[in-house]
């Protein structure tokens, strides 16, 4: 899934479900990449590499709940849109 | 602490429901090698490793764990919601469906409940991680039979090749702490020795643990 990964792109047109697509597959880069590193600590590039796809996926994700609503518990809301949305499960993401 | 994301680490849309495959499925849910077996092994361990890279690597790969232990509910519950009854007798669920209904239940395959003696900390960071390694290698080969079992549902095996290769990177993980562990040991072995010191195994923990 690395391959989805392009820095400083612009989601702006991006869908919901494009959108999260592109999260899911930063979280996973950055996943297998910081176990990558638990064993590997002194190598540059996958730090680089996570250091990038890590500044994306925060911008992103702000965007993501900006425009389509709470993902986490700590997105500041006006009104209470946590459980608004549906659960993963049964396909919140799609 | 963990925070919650409200998203699963994969894809899963699953539209065609299939309580039987379910039923094999939810071995991955709550089977002896299965995902919360899998975390519950990892996040019990990590306490007491010697060094930081193991501590890292079980803290890690049990967090992930806990994701696929998500992505594998959802399977279950997306191939029995709005199962007739008529569904769930063929797929031979009566009894499943006596206990729990439609819920998740962490069972394996057989329908054995889960058990915390199929979570392994020995208080032995080699052992630990040997253990680790080959965990790993049975949830791969686990999710290769399932592979095997769902041939006829394309949306189900996709899912289940995405975990199956998660399972090789982390027993390469572990491979890659468990060495370290060894030459960390191997070095405190010989400077102890050379030092004419005691080297019986709780002295060489008690100064394994300050790395
Ligand atoms: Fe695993």
């Amino acid at each position: 899934m690395y391959y989805n990964c392009v820095t400083s792109r612009d989601n702006s047109n991006m869908n919901k479900a494009e959108l999260m697509n592109q999260l899911q597959s930063y979280a996973f880069a950055i996943n297998d990449l910081i176990l990558y590193l638990d064993t590997h600590p002194n190598d540059e590039t996958a730090l680089e590499l996570h250091n990038n796809y890590a500044n994306e996926y925060r911008k992103m994700y702000e965007e993501y709940e900006r425009r389509f609503g709470p993902l986490s518990i700590y997105c500041p809301c006006n009104s209470f849109r946590w459980i608004a949305s549906p659960w993963p499960w049964e396909g919140g993401n799609a | 602490m963990w925070n919650y994301s409200k998203m699963l680490q994969y894809p899963i849309n699953i539209k065609e429901k299939n309580p039987k495959l379910a039923r094999w499925i939810i071995s991955q849910y709550g089977g002896p090698d299965g995902e919360i077996n899998a975390s519950l092994n990892y996040l019990s361990q990590r306490f007491a490793m010697p060094d930081q890279r193991s501590k890292a690597v079980l803290n890690d790969i049990g967090t992930e764990e806990l994701s696929h232990l998500e992505m594998v509910g959802t399977i279950v519950h997306q191939l029995t919601r709005d199962a007739t009854m008529e569904e769930i007798n063929n797929a031979g669920l009566q009894a499943y469906y006596t206990d729990h209904g439609i819920d998740v239940y962490p069972q394996s395959a057989g329908g054995l409940p889960q058990t915390s003696i199929s979570v392994s900390a020995k208080g032995d960071p080699i052992a630990n991680l040997q253990n680790d390694m080959a965990a790993e290698q049975k949830a791969r080969a686990t999710y290769e039979k399932l592979i095997d079992l769902s041939k006829d549902d394309k949306e189900v095996m996709d899912v289940l090749r995405y975990l199956r290769a998660r399972e090789v990177v982390h027993f390469q993980r572990f491979g890659e702490a468990l060495r370290n562990v060894q030459d960390l040991l191997m070095e405190k072995r010989c400077y102890s020795m050379s030092n004419t010191s005691s080297t019986n195994n709780s002295n060489l923990m008690q100064q394994t643990s300050n790395n």
